[in-house]
This record gives C-alpha cells, sequence and structure tokens, in this order.
C-alpha cells in the first residue's frame, strides 16, 4: 500500500540526510520525495510517499517523530488531502504527428512549453492516474525524457 | 492520522553574555555551565585550541586515554553509574572514527553520551585534507542528535542543546563536530539559560484511563509477570518499581540492561530473561497471561523467536519511547509515559484501591507454586571442580566478599553472562555492560569512567582474556591517572562465547577462536602478568581454586589499580541457553 507522509522539518544542515538515512537504515522504501520551502522560513515541508503495510507505517512515522528536527507529521490518509505532481516531458513530435500530440495536451490539460523541430517540451500537473494515464499515450510518439517532482499534498481542513 | 509534537518552552530568562574570547574557551565554559567535571579526551591537530582552553580550567578534570575508544567507553562508564552525560572528545579524522563504536554502543543502550570532536578547517571540508571524515555524516545513524557548528556564536546554544538532548527522554548520544578555525575565532558569547527545540518534547505521561486499563488487566490475571529493563533505570524509576511490584505482588525478571532496576534478593525475583536467563524467568515470562513489559524493547535476545514469546498472554508495554511501542511485538495495552510517574501513578491508585505494599507475598499462591518449582528443578548451578577454578565459582567468590555492593563492568562474551547470572545485583547502576552492540573491550575502560564518577565504591571488571586486550591499553590510564578499577580477566585462552557456538553448532570446528600460542601450548600467553608489569599495575596470577580466595581479597585490598589473571578451563558453556531464533521451550540446560 502506498501512503502520503507530509513532514515538516527545520531547514537545516543535515535535516535531509537524517530523514533519508532513517529510511535506509530500517529497511523502508521511499516512492518519491519532495521538498519546498513554507510560510515559515525556517522550516521546510517534505512529502513523502511511502510503500508499507499500516505496521510499516506506524513505525515510520514514529521514527520520524523522534528526530528532532522534525516538528510535526502527517499521514494523510483517502479523501483527506489532495494531492498533485508535475512533470515536464519531452516527447517525439514531427509535422506528422505533432497535431495528435497537441490534441492529447488539450484534453489533459497540459501545456506545450517549448517547440523544436522534432520534438515538443510538455508540463502537466495533475494526480497520480492523470499523469500515468496520459504517459501512456504519450508513448506511443516517444518520451525522450522525462522528470517529476513527486507527489506533494495538502491537507482538505486544519483537523 | 495527526503526529504533532508541542514545542518545548521559549526561553524567557535573558541570557548570559560572557567575556570576548576564543570558540575553543566558549566551548570549554559551556561544559563547565553544564556541570562537567571530568572529559576523556585524547588530543589531536584539530581539537588542540580545545586542550589548550582546558588546561585553563578549574572545573574540568581531563583524563587522557590511551585509545579514542577507551574514552568513549570511559564516558560512557561514567554516565552509565551516575545518569549523568559522560563526555569525550577526540581530533578529526582517525580519532574521530575511533570513537564511533563507543557512540553506537552509547545509543544501542540509551547512554547520555556528548562526543565533541574537532574537525577541519571550514574552507578545508570537504575537500580530502588531512585527516578529515565526514563525522557528521559517519554518525547519522547512529546518535540522537548531531551538530556541525558552522557559526562561532552558535557554540553555546549548540553545547546546551546537545546535553538537554543526551541526558533527558529516552538517552541518547550526540556528537558536536566543531572546526579547527572555529575554535580560533573570537567572539562574545551569549549563553541561553533555556532550551527551545520545537521538535523535541521528551517528556511524556501516561493519562489515567491507561494506566486504570492497566490495573483492571492486573485484577483479571492469574499467573502475571512484570518484564521491566534499562529504562526503568534510565528513567530514575526503580524504588517506583519495587513499590509496584510489592503492592500488585507480581514476580519480576529484568532483562541485561535492566539488571540492578529490581533487587535480585527480593522474594519476587526471577532474576534476568532471555538466551542465557533463567529457566525459571523464561517459563514465567513466556507462560504469564499478562505481562507488563516496562522500560524493554522486546530484544531478541530476550524474546528469541518474538512472534511465539509470550504467545498466549495479554502484553502491556510502558516505554518513553513511542517508537519503541508495536516495534517488535504487537501488544495490547501499549503506553507512552515516563515510567517513574506511570508507576508512581500506578502505585496511588493500588494504594487507594486498598493494594498495600506486602512482606510476604500471597496473592497468586498457584502461579508461584509453579515458578517455585521451576526454580528447584532449574537453579542456576555448575559443575565445580576440586582444583581447577570454575570461571562462575570466581564470580560467586567475588559476590561474596564484595556482599554484593560492587560496581561490576564486563566486556562480551561468556564472562558477560556469568557476572550477570551468579553476582546478585540489588542497585541499579551496579552493572555495567555493553547489551545491545556488544562491544568487546568495554569492560576495562567503562570501570575507569565508573571509578572516576564514583570514587569511593568498589568497580571490578569482571572480563574474559580475549576482551580484556581490546583495549588493554587503558591500564597505562589506569596507573597514570590513579585511577584504582580492579579487573579480574576470567582467562581461557579463547574467544569462549564463539567456542560455545563452536562445539553447540559447529561440531567443536575451531574458526579462530584460539587466543594462546599454537605453537607452544603450555604458554600461557599473552602473559598479563608481564603486561601488566610493563604498564606499572599489579597483576597475579591464579592457576588454583585454593589460592583464589585470598588473591581475589589481596585485590579488593589494593587502593590501586589490580588485575587479577585467574586460568579456567575453556570448554565449560553458559547455561542455559535458548539458541538464536528458538523459543523457551528449547532451551539446553546441559
Amino acid at each position: 500500500m502506498r501512503h502520503t507522509i507530509s513532514i515538516l522539518v527545520e531547514n537545516k544542515t543535515g535535516a535531509l540526510a537524517r530523514i533519508a538515512g532513517m529510511f535506509s537504515g530500517r529497511g523502508f522504501n521511499i516512492d518519491t520525495l519532495n521538498v519546498g520551502p513554507t510560510l515559515d522560513s525556517s522550516a521546510s515541508r517534505m512529502t513523502i510517499v511511502v510503500r508499507g503495510d499500516d505496521k510499516v507505517l506506524e513505525q515510520v512515522t514514529k521514527q520520524l517523530n523522534k528526530l528532532v528536527d522534525v516538528i510535526d507529521v502527517q499521514d494523510f490518509h483517502d479523501e483527506e488531502y489532495v494531492d498533485r505532481e508535475l512533470v515536464l516531458l519531452r516527447v517525439t513530435a514531427t509535422s506528422k504527428t505533432r497535431p495528435e500530440v497537441m490534441q492529447i495536451c488539450d484534453i489533459f490539460r497540459a501545456k506545450i512549453i517549448d517547440v523544436q523541430a522534432d520534438t515538443l517540451a510538455i508540463e502537466l500537473t495533475g494526480s497520480d492516474n492523470k499523469i500515468r494515464k496520459f504517459l501512456t499515450l504519450m508513448d506511443r510518439f516517444g518520451i525522450k525524457e522525462l522528470t517529476r517532482t513527486g507527489k506533494v499534498a495538502l491537507p482538505r481542513s486544519n483537523d | 492520522m495527526k503526529t504533532k509534537k508541542t514545542s518545548s518552552k521559549s526561553p524567557k530568562a535573558a541570557p548570559d553574555r560572557g567575556q570576548l574570547t576564543d570558540g575553543a574557551s566558549i566551548l570549554v565554559n559551556c561544559l563547565e555551565r553544564e556541570g562537567v567535571d571530568v572529559i576523556f579526551a585524547y588530543p589531536g591537530g584539530a581539537s588542540m585550541p580545545i586542550h589548550q582552553a582546558l588546561t585553563k580550567s578549574k572545573k574540568i578534570r581531563v583524563i587522557l586515554p590511551r585509545h579514542e575508544q577507551g574514552g568513549v567507553f570511559a564516558a560512557e562508564g561514567y554516565a552509565r553509574v551516575t545518569g549523568k552525560a559522560g563526555v569525550c572528545m577526540a581530533t578529526s579524522g582517525p580519532g574521530a572514527t575511533n570513537l564511533i563504536t563507543g557512540i553506537a554502543d552509547a545509543y544501542m543502550d540509551s547512554v547520555p553520551l556528548v562526543a565533541i570532536t574537532g574537525q577541519v578547517n571550514q574552507d578545508m571540508i570537504g575537500r580530502g585534507a588531512f585527516q578529515e571524515t565526514d563525522m557528521f555524516g559517519l554518525t547519522l545513524p547512529i546518535v540522537k542528535h548531531s551538530y556541525l557548528v558552522w557559526d562561532i556564536n552558535d557554540i553555546p546554544r549548540i553545547v546546551k542543546e546537545a546535553f538537554h538532548i543526551a541526558q533527558s527522554g529516552r538517552p541518547g548520544p550526540v556528537l558536536i563536530d566543531i572546526p579547527k578555525n572555529i575554535q580560533n575565532q573570537r567572539a562574545q558569547p551569549i549563553y541561553p539559560k533555556e532550551v527551545a527545540l520545537r521538535g523535541y518534547n521528551p517528556v511524556v505521561k501516561a493519562d489515567d484511563v491507561a494506566i486504570n486499563e492497566m490495573i483492571g488487566l492486573i485484577q483479571g490475571a492469574k499467573k502475571p509477570v512484570i518484564y521491566c529493563g534499562g529504562g526503568v533505570i534510565t528513567g530514575e524509576a526503580s524504588k517506583e518499581l519495587l513499590e509496584f511490584a510489592e503492592r500488585t505482588q507480581i514476580p519480576v525478571t529484568t532483562t541485561l540492561m535492566g539488571i540492578g532496576s529490581f533487587p535480585e534478593t527480593h522474594p519476587l525475583s526471577l532474576k534476568w530473561l532471555g538466551m542465557h536467563g533463567t529457566v525459571y524467568a523464561n517459563n514465567a515470562a513466556n507462560e504469564a497471561d499478562l505481562l507488563i513489559a516496562i522500560g524493554v524493547r522486546f530484544d531478541d535476545r530476550v524474546t528469541g523467536k518474538v512472534e511465539k514469546f509470550c504467545e498466549h498472554g495479554t502484553i502491556i508495554h510502558i516505554d518513553i519511547d513511542n517508537s519503541e511501542l508495536n516495534k517488535n511485538k504487537l501488544v495490547r495495552l501499549p503506553i507512552l509515559s515516563d515510567l517513574k510517574y506511570a508507576l508512581s501513578r500506578a502505585n496511588g491508585i493500588l494504594e487507594k484501591q486498598g493494594l498495600k505494599r506486602a512482606k510476604s507475598f500471597t496473592r497468586y499462591p498457584e502461579w508461584y507454586k509453579l515458578i517455585d518449582g521451576w526454580k528447584k528443578k532449574h537453579p542456576l548451578s555448575y559443575n565445580d571442580t576440586p582444583d581447577a577454578i570454575q570461571p562462575q565459582h570466581v564470580i560467586k567468590l567475588l559476590n561474596e566478599l564484595t556482599k554484593g555492593e560492587a560496581i561490576i563492568t564486563t566486556g562480551v562474551g561468556q564472562h558477560q553472562m556469568w557476572a550477570g547470572q551468579f553476582y546478585n545485583y540489588s542497585e541499579p547502576r551496579t552493572f555495567v555492560s555493553s547489551a545491545g552492540l556488544g562491544s568487546m573491550g568495554f569492560g576495562y575502560p567503562a570501570a575507569l569512567g565508573a571509578k572516576v564518577a564514583l570514587p569511593h565504591k568498589e568497580v571490578i571488571d569482571i572480563d574474559g582474556d580475549g576482551s580484556f586486550l581490546m583495549n588493554v591499553q587503558e591500564l597505562a590510564t589506569a596507573h597514570i591517572e590513579g585511577i584504582a578499577a580492579k579487573a579480574i580477566i576470567l582467562n581461557n585462552q579463547h574467544l569462549g562465547m564463539v567456542v560455545q557456538w563452536e562445539d553447540r553448532f559447529y561440531s567443536s570446528n575451531r574458526g579462530h577462536t584460539f587466543l594462546g600460542d599454537p605453537r607452544d601450548l603450555k604458554r600461557i600467553y599473552p602473559d598479563y602478568v608481564e603486561i601488566c608489569k610493563g604498564f606499572g599495575v599489579k597483576c597475579e596470577r591464579v592457576l588454583h581454586k585454593k589460592d583464589l580466595r585470598a588473591a581475589v581479597q589481596r585485590m579488593l585490598d589494593s587502593k590501586e589499580a589490580y588485575v587479577l589473571d585467574v586460568m579456567t578451563p575453556y570448554t565449560e558453556h553458559v547455561l542455559p541457553m535458548i539458541p538464536a531464533g528458538a523459543t523457551y521451550k528449547d532451551i539446553i540446560t546441559e
């Protein structure tokens, strides 16, 4: 099972290493990891997608909380949060296939952000499902390069 | 699920301003402010300025170990007998890496430790400078917390936080890595009065609902057992535990780390459980219908096959570290709490319910009868010999001659188990042993640290010839610093515990477990009497049982460091024994 965990962490040297090291040292798997600033410049927010059962997740949460640099840990359950991921990709698009690629982009509300003679650079945000589906469709044209942010998440309410 | 940490108090008291001085002196001032009275420190290029500053301190005694590992083990010995953070220091590179085993050891056994390491100049970091290692990175998985000092003005805050973190909650080691150029810089320090760490709130108290639920479970139990560990000692909750046991009249077994948390001379004591624990403790814990686990972590050396451990019983687990609850063993009632609080609160409720402290124990007659049967059938025992000295006999004799009142440190191996089995501990912090990490070489340096902390106590390292040799250089520290720590080497010329496993599981094929001289089997090698002579430490060898009592007495009477080299047969096994990954039913008793 995949879980999305949101961690508020002190913006200090080594905080990321501590958290990443805790995962590897205790045999937990990270699917995606994203770090970014927050409103409070002394703290960062990490969003981690972890694979494991409830027992693993309980340990992950507890071990994270045990780290001095970790201020707050939220383990999001279904429906409690919204999440998105940003994907940038470069797809083969000749004059023949370009219209079809652009049409699919339109349907997915993806943006074309750069055009070259035989490729298009595309920006897409969305949920897991949407991204997976879009990438499957793009595969046919040939994905040359791909970079993803990993999931970021936000609780729907304060509690 | 949302698990929010509430932040510690914000600083209120006005901070102190100090004189303009260098970083090294600021560090030393901070240590003095934390009440540090001794530091085990080995100098080198990147920590010299701190040693220079230490020469000017009137409050801190600097003890020079002869190897950094000896220094960190000594600091652990100091910490384990006092509960105060032990402090050690080393230079960058090899000095720092030599501390690592000790830091890992302190982490595994939850020992408060502040380890300070010199680092190369800031502008050299990451460039492969002479004696540079990324100590911050190297120690990440084995510290409770760590700091790389990057600004001289942070030193006072960092040191204050380091001691707070090391000593509070579940204690552990904290590393401070400090570049040499910062040691030499100058600044006017501002010493904070309080610590503000929003991600760290170690004080947790059980709510009454949980405690009442526990008492309810006790009321319904017919075969209850208390299984308590090092947490009771670090949580200073031994008195409360004794009261709790006497009010509930529940038998108590401890872990190796928990030795001394409950008096082993008490009628409710089952001594300790686990791989080499007593048959009756293992039987009782496994057949209990209610197991109250207090300050323990269900270590594999205690539980054997963990799924089978206390398989049919209800388990309550009280601990100050939330991550220990449901980690190794899923329990019915996990209680997150400071142990002293939880036990005294429970005692208060029991008092109100009219459960007085008992002197004779009658509450579970059937259960006591069953346990007594196991005690009679399987007491800790060994086959004594008329002339050859059995290792167990040495420890029994030491227990008699010291009235069980000495502080015992150990190395790791057979002697460690026997030291646990045949000495009776009645006070916390009197059995000092590397339990979790199992670091050979721990015994003698730990004894030095313990003796420095408590000079009026008799401190004796019960060691093996393998373990003792691993930090034999600390004999120099003992002699030069005048530390009267004693050592008994149970010398069987072998790595006894590995030999025992070879005998049991590898058809006695010896895989590099003989420590003597294969070209001259009659010779005792190495010659500890000669070694000690070289270090200026008194030592005598004992070969015959008839000479032992007088020799042990001479050792005890000595006012200075003293080593007793006692020759014992290597054929002796530590029993009982539950093989790794097995259950209490697989226990080997002969």
